[in-house]
C-alpha cells in the first residue's frame, strides 16, 4: 500500500552499510572531530574596518537592497518610527511578545502578537521587530524567535516590515554573525537581505514577490 | 641553457613552422635545441577521450626522452597541461616508484614556449619584428590550467611594429577540445562562430595564439568562409625578424 | 522538448538533443541573455571579496570532510533532529523516497500541498507520483511555477526558467491564471503570482521542501531562497516534509559561515539571497508542529565509492558552471536530458545513473575548465569528465573508435611507427586535398565521423615535410 507510511529500518541500515562499504568503514568521533579542526579555514573571520565604516557600510548595502534606513540615537527611535509609519502610511502594526514599550511612538495601532493567526497577521499593516545581529558586508540583518522578535510568520505575512538594529550588535562579516549565532543556533532563524526579490524573469531583479515587500530599517545606539 | 624541445605529435605533422620557429627564437636569444629522436606524443588526446589504457605507456616514453633535459619547451599549451596536471596521477596510477619519482623531478623543467620566455628566462622583448595587425586567442589550457595570465601579451606588446588588438571573449573556449569538435560537431560549431566573428570583428590579418590545435579549428572555420584572416602561433611572430619577410 | 519528463533513461543522446535544442533560435537568445547577465553579476560580487579562493578552499575541505564521514555526520543529524522533535526517514532510492513523501502527505490529511523549489524532488519526479495519488502539488517559486503551469520542464538548477522570456511567461500565466488583461513587465507577472499564490499560502496545510543544508551538530536544516515563498512553505503549513540527498549534511552550524558566503555569490551574484532560513525540530508556536526529514541514498552512495567520482558530491547546487560553460551558453538545459544540465549535470546525471543512462554526458564539454574556474566549491568538472568517459570507453568495448584510439596508441608506442603514419597520412590524405586560390592545399571534405569537422570548416593539407624531417636535413646540413 503506497498510503502506508514506511518507518524503515532496512532502509536506515542499508545506506549506512553502503557508505561504511564506499568509503572503507565507519568513521570514530575523535577521529571525525580532529579532521574536522584540521580544516584550512584561511578567510577573513574578524572585522577589518573600523566601527563607524562598519555600520556606514551596513547602510549602504541596505540602501542598495531598496531599503529605507535612518539613523537615530537611542532616544530617538519612537519618533523615527513615528515617522516613517506616517511616511508609509501604516497604520495598524503587529509587534512581537517582548518588544520593548518605549520604541513605540503614539497614534498608531500596535497589536501584540499572541499567537495570530497566519490571515490574522495577513490583516495588518505591517510587523515591527528588533533583530539578533546584522552583517554589514551583506546586507543582511538576522532574525530569531526570541522577545522583541518573535515567529518567523509575523515577519513574512504583512507586506511591511519595520526593523530596528542596534549598533552594538552589527558585524562586518558572515563568520563575526555565526560566532554570535552559536550559542542560539536552534533557534528558528531568519537571515534577510533586503525585501524578498525574485530575477526569475529574464534575469530582471523585481522587489517583493511574497515576503514584506517594503522594510524600513531603524538603525540605533551610539558607537 | 641546453632546452630539449618537445614538438608535440601534430605540430611535427601538420605545423612544422611553428617548431622551426621555436628553434629560431631560443638559438636567437643564445640557447641551445635539442630534439630528442624518439619522442612521439603526450597522450593528451587517448586521455580526454577516455582511452587510458592507451595514453599510460607514453608517460615513461615521454621521461625517457627527457629525463636529462635542463628544461623541456613545448609550444603547446594543451599537451603541457596534459604533463603537469596528469602524468603525475597516471605515474601514481601504475604504482611504478621509479616513474613517479622521475615524473616528480622531470614536470617542474617542463614549459609551454611563451611561459619559458615569461617566467624561466624573465623576457618579454625577445627582439621580433612583425608589422601587421594581430589579434590574440587565449586557448583554455593555457589560460585556466597553467595560468599563462597576460605573459603571452606581453611578448606580443613588446614586437616592433605589431598592431596587437584584443578580441572580445577572449576567455571564450573556441570549441575544439579534441575529440569534441568531431563528437560534437553541431555545438562546436556554434562555438566556433561566435570566436571567427570575434577574429573579424578586431579587423586583424591573423589571429595568434599558444596552441596550434586551437589555431587549426579557428583556421579551418576562417577558411571555410573565405575570410583570408590567417592564424599563426606565437611563436612564428616571436621568430619575425626585420627583412627576412 | 516541452512537457516530457527529462529522464535520462529514456533522453536521447546529448549531440541529437543539442542538435535540436539549437535550432530554437528565441531559446538561444533567452538563455544567453541570463547566463551572461548572471555571470557579470557573479563577477562583480566575487572580485569584492579578498579571501574568495581562502573560502573555496575551505568549502572544498568542508564537504570532502563531510563526504570521508558522511555514516557520521548522517546518524549525528538524525541524533539531534529527532531529539528536536523531527522524524528522520531513510529511503535507499527514489521509489522509496517518493513513497515515503507521498505517505507522508496522506498521513497529514492533506491532499494539497504548497513545495518550495527543490532539484531533488524534480530529481525523483516528485510531482508526478503525488498526483498519481490524487494530491495536487502547487510549486510556489516563480520560475517553478511557469515551468509548472507552462508543462515545461527546468532547464537550470537556479533559474529553471531561464529558457523563457517574459512574453513567453505572459501567455503561460493569461491563460493558466485566467488573466486576460496581464502586462508583460516582470513587475506585472511576479504581482500575479503573489496574488495566484497568496490564497495557497494561507489555505494548504502540508508543505514540501529541499533542503540546502542538513546542520549535523544542531538537526538543523537551512535553505536559502529569494521570493519567501521558501519562508511561506516552511512556516505556515501544519506538516512539513523535507527531503534532501544524504550528500546535504554540513558537519557544524559554524561551516554554514563558509557555504552562506559562496553559494549566494556564485549562483544569484548577490552577496546574500534575499532570505536564509535555518530552523530545527519542531518549535512551539513557530511553524510547524509536524516536521519529517527524509534523507535519500539515491545512488548517492554509489558516486562515494568511485574515489574519483567521489567530488562530484561536493557539489552546493549553485549553477554557477551552467552560467559559465560554453556547452550550456549554446545548448540549455533540456538538451542534457536531466533535471541537472551543464557541467555539473554532465558528471552528476551519469553517475546517478550508475553509468547505464547517460553515457553521451562525459563528452558534452570541450574541457575548457570555466566551470572548474568558478565552482564556489573547487570541483574538478574537467577531471571528472575524463575520468567517466574512461568508465563509457570500458562499457562500450570494441568499436571504430576504439579501434582507430588503439591503432593511434600503438603508432605512438614505436618512433619508427609514428614515422610511418606520418608518411602514410600524407598519402592517404591526397585524394581528398584541393588548391584553394591561393594555391595553399585544402580538405573540404572528410569520411565518417571525421565529417563532422568538415561540416563547417576546412583542413589544411599535412606539410610536405614534418619537423623532424626538417630538424634532420638541417642537422646534415651542417646548419
Amino acid at each position: 500500500m503506497a498510503t502506508e507510511i514506511v518507518t524503515n529500518s532496512a532502509a536506515r541500515a542499508e545506506v549506512l552499510r553502503r557508505i561504511c562499504a564506499a568509503k572503507g568503514g565507519a568513521s570514530d568521533e575523535a577521529g571525525v572531530r580532529a579532521a574536522w579542526a584540521g580544516v584550512e579555514r584561511g578567510y577573513r573571520r574578524k572585522a577589518s574596518l573600523e566601527r563607524q565604516a562598519v555600520i556606514e557600510l551596513l547602510e549602504d548595502r541596505l540602501r542598495d537592497y531598496d531599503a529605507h534606513v535612518v539613523r537615530v540615537g537611542r532616544g530617538g527611535i519612537a519618533v523615527a518610527v513615528g515617522e516613517m509609519l506616517a511616511k508609509r502610511g501604516k497604520r495598524r502594526m503587529v509587534v512581537p511578545v517582548g518588544i520593548e514599550a518605549e520604541l513605540l511612538p503614539a497614534g498608531f495601532e500596535f497589536v501584540v502578537d499572541e499567537g495570530l493567526s497566519a490571515s490574522e497577521l495577513d490583516g495588518f499593516d505591517g510587523v515591527m521587530t528588533g533583530s539578533t545581529v546584522a552583517i554589514a558586508e551583506t546586507g543582511t540583518v538576522v532574525l530569531q524567535n526570541v522577545a522583541g522578535q518573535g515567529k518567523r510568520a509575523a515577519t513574512l505575512v504583512p507586506d511591511y516590515h519595520l526593523c530596528v538594529v542596534r549598533v552594538e550588535d552589527v558585524v562586518e562579516t558572515v563568520p563575526e554573525a555565526m560566532d554570535r549565532l552559536a550559542s542560539t543556533a536552534e533557534l528558528p532563524t531568519t537571515f534577510f537581505s533586503g525585501p524578498s526579490a525574485t530575477a526569475d524573469i529574464e534575469m530582471t531583479r523585481i522587489k517583493g514577490v511574497h515576503g514584506p515587500r517594503f522594510l524600513d530599517v531603524v538603525l540605533t545606539g551610539e558607537l | 641553457m641546453r632546452v630539449s624541445l618537445f614538438i608535440t605529435c601534430y605540430n611535427d605533422t601538420l605545423f612544422p613552422e611553428t617548431g622551426k620557429a621555436v628553434v629560431r627564437v631560443l638559438e636567437r636569444l643564445g640557447h641551445t635545441v635539442e630534439f630528442p629522436a624518439g619522442q612521439t606524443c603526450c597522450g593528451q588526446m587517448h586521455w580526454n577521450t577516455g582511452y587510458q589504457a592507451e595514453a599510460l605507456p607514453l608517460v615513461a616514453r615521454f621521461v625517457e626522452q627527457f629525463k636529462g633535459a635542463e628544461a623541456v619547451v613545448v609550444p603547446s599549451s594543451s599537451c603541457v597541461a596534459m604533463i603537469r596536471d596528469h602524468y603525475p596521477k597516471m605515474a601514481a596510477s601504475l604504482k611504478d616508484e621509479k616513474l613517479i619519482a622521475e615524473v616528480e623531478a622531470l614536470v617542474p623543467r617542463v614549459f609551454e614556449f611563451s611561459e619559458f620566455l615569461t617566467k624561466r628566462l624573465e623576457l618579454e622583448d625577445v627582439g621580433a619584428y612583425y608589422p601587421h595587425r594581430v589579434t590574440y586567442h587565449a586557448s583554455c589550457h593555457g589560460l585556466r590550467n597553467l595560468g599563462l595570465g597576460d605573459g603571452p601579451q606581453r611578448l606580443l606588446k613588446a614586437v616592433r611594429g605589431i598592431d596587437l588588438v584584443e578580441i572580445e571573449g577572449l576567455e571564450q573556449c573556441c570549441g575544439f577540445g579534441g575529440t569534441f569538435a568531431v563528437k560534437n560537431a553541431e555545438v562546436s560549431s556554434a562555438m566556433l562562430a561566435e570566436k571567427t566573428t570575434a577574429v573579424l570583428n578586431t579587423g586583424a590579418e591573423a589571429c595568434t595564439a599558444c596552441d596550434n590545435s586551437c589555431l587549426m579549428h579557428i583556421q579551418g572555420g576562417l577558411h571555410r568562409q573565405r575570410t583570408g584572416v590567417k592564424t599563426v602561433h606565437l611563436a612564428e611572430i616571436l621568430a619575425g625578424e626585420e627583412g627576412a619577410r | 522538448m516541452s512537457g516530457a519528463v527529462l529522464d535520462p533513461t529514456t533522453s536521447p543522446a546529448f549531440p541529437m538533443a543539442a542538435k535540436a535544442a539549437m535550432g530554437d533560435t528565441q531559446l538561444r537568445k533567452n538563455v544567453r541573455h541570463a547566463t551572461e547577465v548572471i555571470q557579470a553579476k557573479r563577477a562583480r560580487v566575487v572580485d569584492e571579496m579578498p579571501d574568495w579562493q581562502q573560502l573555496r578552499e575551505a568549502g572544498k575541505q568542508i564537504r570532502q570532510h563531510t563526504m570521508e564521514n558522511l555514516d557520521f555526520y548522517l546518524e549525528e543529524f538524525e541524533r539531534n533532529c529527532t531529539r528536536s522533535g523531527g522524524v528522520v526517514h531513510w529511503a535507499r532510492d527514489a521509489a522509496e523516497a517518493r513513497q515515503i513523501v507521498t505517505a507522508l502527505v496522506k498521513a497529514s490529511g492533506s491532499d494539497e500541498v504548497i513545495k518550495i523549489k527543490s532539484m531533488t524532488t524534480e530529481e525523483i519526479h516528485l510531482n508526478d507520483a503525488l498526483e498519481a495519488a490524487g494530491i495536487r502539488a502547487y510549486e510556489t517559486d516563480l520560475a517553478e511555477l511557469i515551468i509548472q503551469l507552462g508543462r515545461d520542464q527546468p532547464s537550470h538548477i537556479v533559474v529553471p526558467a531561464l529558457h523563457k522570456n517574459r512574453q513567453q511567461i505572459r501567455e503561460i500565466f493569461q491563460r493558466e491564471m485566467n488573466l486576460p488583461e496581464l502586462g508583460e513587465k516582470p513587475e506585472d507577472l511576479a504581482d500575479a503570482a503573489r496574488r495566484f499564490l497568496r490564497e495557497k499560502f494561507l489555505r494548504v496545510k502540508t508543505g514540501v521542501s529541499g533542503a540546502n543544508f542538513l546542520i549535523a551538530e544542531t538537526g538543523g536544516v537551512c535553505i536559502v531562497e529569494s521570493e519567501g515563498n521558501g519562508r511561506m512553505c516552511l512556516t505556515l503549513p501544519e506538516t512539513l516534509i523535507t527531503i534532501a540527498g544524504i550528500d546535504k549534511v554540513l558537519p557544524r552550524y559554524q561551516d554554514l559561515e563558509v557555504v552562506l558566503q559562496l553559494l549566494p555569490r556564485s549562483a544569484t551574484g548577490e552577496r546574500m539571497n534575499p532570505y536564509n532560513s535555518i530552523w530545527t525540530g519542531v518549535r512551539a508556536g513557530d511553524g510547524p508542529q509536524t516536521f519529517h526529514v527524509v534523507l535519500m541514498d539515491n545512488a548517492r552512495t554509489e558516486i562515494l565509492a568511485d574515489e574519483e567520482g567521489r567530488q562530484t558530491l561536493n557539489c552546493i547546487r549553485c549553477g554557477a558552471c551552467q552560467n559559465a560553460c560554453p556547452v550550456y551558453r549554446q545548448t540549455g538545459g533540456h538538451a542534457y536530458g536531466s533535471v541537472y544540465a551543464g557541467p555539473i549535470g554532465a558528471i552528476l546525471t551519469p553517475q546517478l545513473q550508475e553509468m547505464h543512462h547517460a553515457q553521451s554526458l562525459p563528452y558534452a564539454s570541450s574541457l575548457c575548465g570555466a566551470c572548474y574556474e568558478v565552482c564556489p566549491v573547487k570541483i574538478n568538472i574537467p577531471e571528472v569528465l575524463i575520468h567517466l568517459r574512461n568508465k563509457v570507453v570500458k562499457q562500450n568495448g570494441l568499436n571504430a573508435e576504439s579501434l582507430a584510439m588503439k591503432t593511434m596508441g600503438m603508432i605512438f608506442r614505436s618512433e619508427a611507427r609514428f614515422r610511418a603514419a606520418q608518411r602514410l597520412g600524407r598519402m592517404a590524405e591526397a585524394p581528398l586535398v584541393r588548391k584553394d586560390g591561393q594555391g595553399e592545399g585544402w580538405i573540404g571534405w572528410l569520411p565518417g565521423i571525421l565529417g563532422g569537422w568538415t561540416q563547417v570548416r576546412d583542413l589544411q593539407a599535412m606539410p610536405k615535410e614534418t619537423f623532424r624531417e626538417w630538424w634532420e636535413s638541417r642537422g646534415k646540413n651542417g646548419n
